[in-house]
């Protein structure tokens, strides 16, 4: 259970960041805030609690990895990695720019801090994670952990049930898979598009511990990492259910938010929505 | 008694040179590791594997997880070779290898077994004719296609001690003959002349380097000289050797176990065409599948054998076709 003033301390970082996603998709004109802003909460608790990192060597080899496999949610990393002070905070206004770190999916190559792999092609983060742990466990023989975090939808394509399958028999039991479970892809709903349910019994099946919690409670969050802690001889998934949108009126569990950027009208909407005052839109929130 | 062992040439498959390589660079790089995809002895894996079970992993038959495990494993620091059979490499893995592995230039080696016609009976399902194609377009990608044994252990150890990058290495099943040894020289992206010559060029890779000297002889015979280029590293090219042959003996023919589209005579005469365009004909797999057969009878179907690529040659300079 968080204290009271944690709590409000994670609550204002989740806050600012909603605010940079909004901010940043509005500014590029494109990009998918829907599926970022369903991952708040957790990269809240993840990136200012859980995980083990050094925002100042962001090359730190005892490092916890994490592996954003659903890429496009990439606005939600950019802005917890500027808000934990990985890389300058007016950099996010440059993101899908042409010349910009912050590329449309996130890419390893243009160097922005805190980005461990580029990823986007759906389906391929947790085999990547795997090799990851792999290394971590068998050869480092390190204590850090690798975090996948993966869309439900993203579930749909087969490669993941092959990784599945192969974290178990490989024994990883310092890999963590996070299953943003909002039930909206581009086409509509999950279970009407291509149903992947039920997902527990299905991951428990493959060999994995599950955990489920509510993805925009802090507490849950942060009880359920906090029990992922624990080894068990097995790979854990952690399903949050959550919102697709949350957080911004127009957007809550809409498919439609989850590829295209607020107009201005919009964006203003939003941040009044988040409890800032219009203004902050251009001159930002400090 | 064969032509090929007239000649003394040991009948080796190349595959061979790939196990061995991985074996002896075991001992030196503790960072080595290797992926396979429940083909271990196929790939002479097991020559690895057998040696450092540790280090050996066995993805089952899951090519995409393979291929994109063994990128996760070279973020970590490892070199992380995957190998299965070519077709499943480069078909059914693509995505894997062009998004995960070549987007983020990791440190993976793919040995592509089982390349060309060489897996003769399995059928047209099993023969690798598109790889030169789907693995040239990918950046960052390294491309080698030894002509033996021999050259692909070289080229191994030159991918994984020189190369800090994605590189994909085609070799075969079947025994080819070994047309070099210990002591030739080999330099990725630097092509061999195996034999000169001033009527023309027989640029190759692969087993069809063999055949194309063997054509030479029947050249020879007839008072025509060619120009044997083994030209291992598709990608980067040897821009310098094919501009010279080119210019040297004006006229090339490209031998390749292969589909001719966009294949290994295509990726020739991109060079030849921006240096100095003279004549060219290329010899290959026309736009069809293969089917089953020995890979002896195969190379004879697909006009791939030294008979027709001294006739092709004859007719490159006739301007014959």
């Amino acid at each position: 259970m968080l204290t009271d003033i944690e709590r409000a301390k994670y609550r204002e970082i989740a806050r600012r960041i909603r605010f940079d996603v909004i901010k940043m998709t509005y500014h590029a004109g494109s990009g998918h805030p829907g599926g970022s802003l369903s991952l708040v909460e957790l990269f809240t608790m993840l990136y200012f609690k859980h995980l083990v990192h050094k925002p100042n060597d962001p090359n730190w080899q005892d490092r916890d990895r994490l592996v954003l496999s659903k890429g496009h949610a990439c606005p939600a990393l950019y802005a917890v990695l500027a808000e934990s002070g990985y890389y300058p905070r007016e950099e996010m206004w440059t993101l899908r720019k042409f010349g910009s770190r912050l590329q449309g999916h996130p890419a390893k190559d243009k160097g922005l801090p805190g980005i461990e792999v580029s990823t986007g092609s759906l389906g391929q983060g947790l085999s990547i994670a795997i090799g990851m742990a792999i290394s971590a466990k068998m050869f480092e023989r390190r204590d850090n952990r690798i975090f996948a975090i993966l869309g439900d939808g993203e579930i749909q394509e087969g490669q993941v049930w092959e990784a599945f399958m192969s974290a178990s028999h490989f024994k990883l039991d310092n890999l963590i898979a996070i299953i943003d479970n909002n039930n909206l892809q581009i086409d509509g709903y999950v279970d009407k598009v291509m149903c992947i349910y039920p997902l527990k019994e299905k991951l428990q099946a493959f060999g994995w511990r599950t955990i489920t919690c509510n993805g925009h409670s802090l507490d849950e969050v942060d009880k359920a990492l906090e029990i992922a802690r624990e080894k068990t001889g097995k790979p854990t998934v952690i399903i949050i259910e959550t919102i697709k949108g949350k957080g911004i009126s127009f957007m809550n569990n809409k498919a439609e938010w989850h590829g295209k950027a607020p107009s201005r009208e919009q964006a203003l909407i939003a941040v009044t929505d988040l409890g800032y005052p219009e203004n902050v839109l251009d001159k930002d929130i400090d | 008694m064969t032509i090929y062992e007239e000649h003394g040439w040991r009948m080796i498959p190349s595959r061979n040179g790939f196990g061995l390589a991985l074996r002896d660079l075991g001992e030196t790089h503790p960072e080595l590791v290797v992926i396979g995809a429940d083909l271990t002895e196929s790939v002479r894996a097991n020559y690895f594997a057998e040696k450092y079970p540790d280090r050996f992993f066995n993805a089952g038959i899951a090519e995409q997880n393979a291929a994109t495990i063994a990128a996760g494993l070279a973020l970590s620091g490892k070199i992380a070779v995957f190998s299965t059979y070519g077709v499943f490499a480069s078909g059914r893995a693509f995505d894997q290898l062009r998004t995960t592995i070549c987007y983020n230039k990791t440190n993976v080696k793919i040995g592509g077994a089982h390349g060309g016609l060489s897996v003769g009976p399995d059928g047209a399902t099993h023969q690798a004719l598109e790889e030169i194609a789907l693995i040239r377009v990918l950046p960052n990608m390294v491309l080698i296609i030894p002509a033996d044994s021999e050259e692909t252990y070289k080229a191994t150890v030159a991918a994984i001690e020189q190369i800090d990058g994605p590189v994909y290495i085609r070799f075969g099943r079947s025994p080819v003959p070994t047309i070099t040894n210990k002591d030739t020289p080999f330099e990725v992206g630097k092509a061999l002349t195996i034999k000169d010559g001033s009527d023309l060029t027989i640029a190759a890779c692969g087993s069809c380097v063999a055949e194309s000297l063997l054509a030479a002889e029947i050249l020879d015979k007839k008072g025509i000289s060619a120009r044997i280029l083994d030209i291992h590293t598709i990608k980067p090219i040897d821009k310098t050797a094919i501009e010279l042959a080119s210019r040297e003996t004006g006229a090339i023919l490209t031998v390749e176990e292969h589909q001719v589209h966009a294949g290994f005579g295509s990726a020739v005469a991109e060079v030849v065409v921006q240096t100095c365009p003279v004549p060219m004909h290329f010899i290959g797999i026309n736009d069809r599948f293969g089917e089953s057969g020995t890979p002896q009878e195969l190379i004879k179907f697909f006009k791939l054998d030294y008979e027709n690529i001294a006739l092709q040659a004859m007719k490159l300079l006739e301007r014959n076709f």
